[in-house]
């Protein structure tokens, strides 16, 4: 199985950690992973501020990065749902089968790898923050909204690692108020819903705030930085990698 | 609190960041949103065929979109033939002036009206006010925000952003109840003494219109205070005001939404009373105004027209983690929150530019909507008509065209990202400092020396 491994352009900058890991956990489950060297950014900030016809520049990058893997997984379910969603590209066909085989890491190895156990332990108490575009868009979870059976496949994946805690949250999938260049532009609501994400995991006495989508957590980690406050934040497949 | 939300001119994010100066207020404005919200849930989960109202609701309002001649026609005749009056407003301007119009036929100065967002819409209160038609809000939170001289911040809960102590100064002031009273059951009594002497003596009563019934000709309302049944029963004129949307084909249909209806608004498994108006009394007069002020133009927008399946519930209000911190009227328009800022840009694509952007697009909306709009689909779309419009702003403009092609050329965007970590990591202040919006209630990501990349060269390639 070969799989390409996808790096959105903060995490490839900011948190290369996080790439590590989630190529390590893919190798240590079976996988031949490649990086395809030639890769920036899915083209969300751009889209998601009016501007679609500028992400054609990603587009072309995507599709030249992307060809011919099996899968191609990526530690952010915001940027997989927006290759699956919006990419467009004039070589129809591969651009078709990127959007198909894109996933998100937790996904793929719930759905794809069908992984029932895990090597991992991890002795402490941790939140987990539901990114809505993985919640909502990719499913990775049931959403609180609907009247449906309810489910979760971080949840399933933190559940196999041991000695880890999962706290209850107040609020369990409530939006944390990044929303991309929402972040900047709508400042104060941004920052207050951080804010209030934070106090929730803090009130369940949480050590480590966990997600499948780093972006999230980057908005977290500024607000808790900024507060002083203990808690850490980590990208899900560190926690899987063992830690 | 004295913010008139129509006449505001600033940008939601700036009358939003104004909101967040009071954060205790904030928490007490998101708590009391989200209890509602959470009340919303136990509604829904006492109904185990939830999910099946909700598509049958939308499948039922999508044949009326496609059938809206034939059931407006439809609607009309069987009014008609029951003996009401039926008058068509192409705008918002003629539906004023018809209202105006059925006034001065009657000859009446003072009327009252309960709740109707379409009036809201239209501005009737300040053009009847201008006309010297004194227009009595007859709903409990809507004369609460009269009388202080605003409009609603919610379109179910008009007065949502007062406390309880605040309406207690209020009707003081108007209505002389004693100072420092702010219990509840004694200032809703108040409010009834001082109603009731205006049910009594008014002759006309407006009120909107929750649901007409194609097949019957009769409009249906549903209010939890009896005040529409209290105005039109005391009066010899009804005048029914709603937008052409409101229509849905057969009686048979109407459960399905009155189920819906209280329980996503409130979480109550029905409004109070849900009141039927099929013909005037003897003697008596009915006027059905049908108004259309957009709603034909938005029909045409292909991405844009089940925006129309709206049945006003608010429930979108309620969970949207911005509405709740941001209040009401940092929306400029009388239907706020989520669903306003897909409606308005419609009305006004230059004046409501900035509302598609309140939205983190995290999509709570779309899936607590009974009739499932898709809600944040429509804001990401609102963004891109915006632009196409040119009515994006210029900074924004421009450094989205230069992202855009800074991340279509892999090498340049490598060179770049190390510049930047390093110019990070040596001179923080270039992005820790106050012209930062991320800076100022965040620290900056900490940069490292190696990218993901850099770090896969070195290690991996083998």
């Amino acid at each position: 199985m070969r799989v390409a491994l996808f790096v959105p352009c903060y995490v490839d900058q900011f948190y290369p950690q996080v790439a590590i890991a989630t190529m390590q956990v893919l190798e240590k489950l079976g996988c031949t992973v490649e990086f395809p060297p030639n890769q920036t950014c899915c083209g969300q900030p751009m889209a998601n501020s009016g501007f679609e016809d500028q992400q054609a520049g990603c587009n072309r990058v995507i599709v030249d990065a992307f060809r011919g893997y099996d899968y191609i997984v990526g530690p952010s379910g915001s940027c997989v749902l927006h290759i699956k969603q919006h990419l467009n590209h004039e070589d129809e066909t591969t651009a078709a089968q990127i959007r198909s085989r894109v996933y998100e890491f937790t996904e793929f190895l719930t759905d794809v790898l069908k992984v029932k156990t895990i090597d991992a332990r991890f002795p402490h108490r941790v939140g987990l923050h539901q990114s809505c575009h993985g919640q909502r868009g990719l499913h990775l979870s049931q959403m609180s909204e609907l009247v449906a059976e309810p489910f979760s496949k971080p949840e399933q994946l933190l559940h196999m690692v041991e000695g880890l805690q999962l706290a209850r949250l107040d609020r369990k999938d409530e939006c944390c108020g990044f929303g991309g260049t929402f972040c900047v532009f709508e400042e104060s609501v941004s920052a207050k819903m951080g804010k209030d994400r934070v106090a929730d995991h803090e009130r369940q006495g949480v050590e480590v705030i966990t997600g499948a989508d780093m972006s999230c957590l980057m908005h977290l980690e500024g607000i808790l930085k900024r507060q002083q406050s203990p808690i850490k934040v980590m990208h899900i497949a560190e926690i899987l990698n063992g830690a | 609190m004295s913010v008139h939300p129509n006449k505001a001119s600033q940008p939601h994010a700036e009358l939003a960041q104004q909101f967040n100066k009071d954060e205790d207020r904030v928490n007490w404005h998101d708590e009391t949103l989200w209890w509602i919200r959470q009340k919303r849930d136990k509604a829904a989960w006492s109904v185990p065929e939830w999910e099946w109202l909700r598509q049958t609701a939308s499948d039922i309002k999508a044949h009326v979109l496609s059938n809206m001649h034939d059931l407006l026609t439809q609607f009309e005749a069987q009014a008609l033939a029951n003996g009401a009056s039926v008058h068509w407003a192409a705008d918002a301007a003629e539906h004023n002036a018809i209202v105006h119009r059925i006034l001065q036929e009657n000859k009446v100065q003072q009327i009252v009206k309960s709740k109707s967002m379409l009036t809201e819409e239209c501005g009737l209160n300040e053009y009847l006010h201008e006309h010297g038609i004194d227009v009595v809000d007859t709903d409990l939170g809507e004369r609460i925000v009269q009388l202080a001289g605003e409009t609603p911040s919610h379109i179910v809960l008009p007065c949502i952003h007062w406390k309880k102590e605040e309406i207690g100064e209020l009707f003081h002031q108007h209505l002389h109840t004693p100072k420092g009273n702010a219990d509840p059951q004694y200032l809703t009594g108040a409010a009834r003494i001082h109603l009731r002497e205006k049910f009594l003596t008014r002759n006309v009563a407006i009120t909107g219109v929750n649901f007409a019934i194609a097949e019957t000709g009769e409009v249906v309302v549903c209010t939890n205070e009896g005040n529409a049944d209290m105005g039109t029963h005391l009066a010899d004129v009804h005048i029914a005001c709603m937008g052409i949307e409101k229509l849905i084909p057969q009686r048979q249909h109407l459960g399905v939404f009155t189920r819906l209806l209280a329980r996503s608004a409130t979480g109550q498994p029905i409004t109070t009373y849900t009141s039927h108006f099929r013909k005037p009394a003897p003697g008596r007069q009915l006027h059905i105004v049908l108004v259309d002020n957009g709603r034909s133009r938005q029909l045409g927008r292909e991405a844009f027209r089940n925006s129309l399946k709206c049945i006003r519930c608010g429930a979108c209000m309620n969970t949207c983690p911005v509405y709740r911190r941001s209040g009401g009227h940092s929306y400029k328009y009388a239907i706020s929150g989520p669903i306003g800022s897909i409606l308005a840009p419609n009305l006004d694509m230059r004046k409501h530019a900035d509302l598609p952007f309140a939205s983190t697009l995290c999509g709570s909306c779309t899936n607590v909507c009974p009739v499932k709009i898709d809600i944040h689909e429509q804001l990401y779309q609102w963004r891109q008509e915006l632009y196409k419009e040119g009515l994006a702003p210029k900074g924004k403009a421009v450094s989205m065209k230069m992202a855009g092609w800074l991340l279509g050329k892999p090498a340049l965007y490598r060179l770049a990202g190390k510049a930047a970590r390093t110019v990070l990591r040596l001179s923080p202040f270039v992005v820790k400092n106050s012209l930062n919006p991320w800076y100022k209630q965040r620290e900056m990501p900490a940069p490292p020396k190696q990218s993901f990349s850099e770090w896969y060269a070195k290690n991996k390639k083998a």
